[in-house]
């Protein structure tokens, strides 16, 4: 299982902070979980329409889309930031 | 000559004391001849804004800052460097962020807190959320491009 962790207006649209997934075979970089993900209902659809402004962490580090997401145990998925 | 500071990075809910931040670096290091600080607060957007909420991914709040705080250690000979970033609900007028560095001379203290708040805008995953004086649901504040360049400019040439 692989935990899954949302932020922000992600977090809003899809109506979870956090949820454990199994990851299908050949889902194996960030932007095959984004794909993935998005089939998986309306509300992940209207968080993900936009793949690209998603920045993505693995294990609380950023990683780009392209990725392996190897052995994570946490990825996060969120927009872009906006602290300071 | 010591070994290098540790950087002190808070994350927290509570107000910081900037005279006290100050103090913990100056105290007993003779050595300190300059420090700057940065504070950034909450705005009232020409009276729109109750309030922002500001939400962050605990853990690796602290860790990203840590990570800039270390690149800015290796850049510049500071003797001192901290981070304080809130978070919770923040009303116009209160701090957001503080950041403290203190060297011997002005020009690292002066580079590397600019360093650090622009990298620490584009990097840190801290995410606004504006409530609204007039009792509408707020939106979440858009990431500016003006801060994605601000954080480019330190890119080494």
């Amino acid at each position: 299982m692989t935990k899954l962790v949302y932020f922000a207006w992600v977090r809003e649209r899809i109506g979870k902070s956090e949820e454990n997934v199994s990851l299908p075979a050949g889902i194996e970089t960030l932007a095959d979980l984004l794909s993935w993900l998005r089939g998986r209902g309306e509300e992940y659809e209207s968080a993900l329409l936009r793949p690209e402004v998603i920045r993505v962490a693995i294990d609380k580090e950023h990683v780009g889309h392209g990725d392996a997401i190897g052995g994570a145990r946490e990825i996060a998925l969120f927009p872009p930031m906006t602290g300071g | 000559m010591t070994a290098a500071p540790v950087p002190v990075i808070r994350i927290q809910a509570e107000d910081f004391d900037v005279a006290a931040e100050i103090a913990r670096l100056t105290e007993g290091n003779a050595d300190v001849g300059a420090v700057v600080t940065f504070t950034g607060l909450c705005r009232d957007e020409g009276g729109r804004l109750a309030a922002l909420e500001l939400e962050h991914y605990p853990g690796m709040a602290e860790a990203e800052i840590c990570r800039i705080a270390a690149e800015a250690m290796r850049r510049w000979p500071l003797l001192g460097l901290t981070a304080i970033h809130r978070h919770g609900m923040i009303p116009p007028g209160d701090d957001i962020v503080l950041v403290v560095a203190a060297s011997t001379h002005r020009q690292a203290a002066f580079e590397a807190a600019s360093f650090l708040m622009d990298f620490l805008k584009s990097r840190a995953p801290f995410w606004k959320k504006e409530h609204r004086a007039d009792g509408f649901e707020g939106s979440w504040v858009d990431a500016r491009e003006a801060d994605d360049q601000a954080a480019l400019r330190w890119r080494r040439r």
